[in-house]
């Protein structure tokens, strides 16, 4: 437990390198979920609007 | 000529152009870049009079003097040459200690004692345990390294 | 070999390929994050100047290194859309640039929660500071550059364009140290010499920049995909893919 303390103390650093790690872990998750947000959007719009196309081309 | 031949002509005369004007403009900068003067450029005289400067150098081993009440701290800086004396009040950055590498901004005094306003530590580019740079201490002094028990 | 290259760069090929490739690439990627950051935040000792402080190394030089290593990248492959109007080559371009700025910004911010506590400051403009931070606005013009214009292969050119321009910024960032008095270091890890970093440190720093790597390579797919769908929206093979649900 002692341990675990002085882990998430670092040497009395801890504001700079959680710091650090929190920012890092914010953008990079950021720059993964924003394409797939983007993906599964555009996903259904297409297949939305190609359903669309075939029941008009198809009757 | 093919287009996609003009199309690499282009790309290759613009990246030629572009590390000449590269080059030219580090060429003119020159100094201009340098982000802090050596003591021995101070005592020559290379950097600017009644300007605020920067100089940087080793903190002289044994030449920190704390006085007594305030924070105002005394010290010498080195780049193994020369030595510039230094005055300074404030809060010194952890890394500050003897024989660390430091950035002082100031104005040099009419006593030639450099009056700071900031001091920024500089570190060097090693990375090592405690214990490592111990050993690697006693092995320089020429000492035996100590068995650990 | 001609044969080959074409068909890895047709869009349909590579939009399947990126698709089955992306949950492996991202596995490999959290793999190595966490062994990373194990090794880096619990096993590596502290330093004997730093203290712990010097344990965002393991983040701000590996992000460093990829802000290089993307731009690279995307000016390579902006130069050869330019050249030989390859549409894979732009769209990785494009691509490129969102996670080389993201990566920029976190060596700058990173950079300035390491500098506060160690040299005293958050910020200085030093030579090696200045021009990552120029960095920065390249990444920014190239992407502003490719959503300025409504065709977006007129953009990837004009962005390519910036891009190329930009590379010589890449050495000056590389020899900064070198060549000017700089508040920040000289390089630890170099291809000459052995690197002045205990092995306790340097194995976590070397894995953490492999997991970046392959961050990269996950992120880039995965733009690419959302990229090629855009720009391609109206051809067959996108209506087959949907289909099948790829």
């Amino acid at each position: 437990m002692n341990n675990l303390a002085e882990f998430f103390h670092m040497g009395g650093y801890a504001l700079y390198v959680w710091g650090a790690y929190g920012l890092a872990t914010v953008v990079l998750s950021y720059d993964l979920i924003a394409p797939s947000w983007r993906l599964r959007g555009l996903k259904r719009r297409l297949a939305l609007r190609h359903t669309h196309a075939d029941s008009v081309s198809q009757p | 000529m093919k287009p996609r031949r003009q199309r690499m002509i282009f790309v290759a005369v613009m990246l030629l152009g572009v590390a000449l004007a590269g080059v030219l403009v580090l060429q003119a900068i020159g100094e201009n870049m340098l982000y802090f003067y050596s003591p021995t450029q101070i005592k020559s005289g290379e950097a600017p009079a009644n300007h605020t400067v920067r100089v940087g150098g080793l903190v002289v081993e044994g030449s920190v003097r704390r006085e007594t009440q305030g924070v105002t701290v005394n010290f010498e800086l080195t780049d193994t040459a020369e030595r510039i004396a230094v005055v300074y009040t404030g809060i010194l950055p952890d890394l500050f200690r003897e024989g660390q590498g430091i950035v002082a901004r100031g104005r040099i005094g009419k006593d030639g004692v450099f009056v700071a306003e900031e001091v920024l530590a500089k570190h060097d580019e090693n990375y090592m345990p405690p214990d490592v740079a111990e050993a690697l201490e006693t092995a320089r002094s020429g000492g035996q390294v100590k068995a650990k028990p | 070999m001609w044969y080959w290259f074409h068909r890895f760069a047709s869009p349909a090929y590579f939009y399947r390929f990126a698709g089955k490739a992306i949950p492996w690439l991202a596995t490999l990627t959290g793999l190595l994050l966490l062994a990373g950051l194990y090794g880096g935040l619990v096993l590596a000792p502290a330093d004997y100047q730093q203290g712990d402080s010097y344990r965002i190394i393991f983040i701000h030089v590996p992000s460093a290194w990829m802000s290089l290593f993307i731009y690279v990248v995307m000016a390579t492959a902006g130069g050869i859309g330019l050249i030989w109007h390859i549409k894979l080559a732009e769209v990785i371009a494009a691509c490129s640039a969102p996670i080389g700025a993201s990566f920029t910004f976190i060596a700058l911010a990173t950079g300035s929660l390491w500098g506060k506590p160690m040299w005293g400051t958050w910020w200085v403009w030093d030579a090696r500071l200045t021009s990552e931070l120029i960095l920065l606005f390249l990444y920014f013009g190239v992407i502003a550059l490719q959503s300025a214009g409504e065709d977006k292969r007129t953009a990837s050119r004009a962005s390519a364009i910036l891009a190329l321009v930009g590379v010589i910024n890449i050495p000056i960032i590389h020899f900064s140290v070198e060549w000017w008095n700089t508040l920040h270091q000289g390089a630890t890890v170099s291809k000459m010499g052995a690197p002045s970093i205990h092995t306790s440190m340097l194995v976590p720093l070397l894995i953490m920049a492999l997991a970046c790597k392959f961050y990269y390579a996950t992120s880039l797919l995965m733009r690419a995909r959302v990229e090629l769908l855009e720009r391609e929206h109206n051809s067959n093979w996108i209506r087959e893919a949907l289909k099948n649900h790829e």
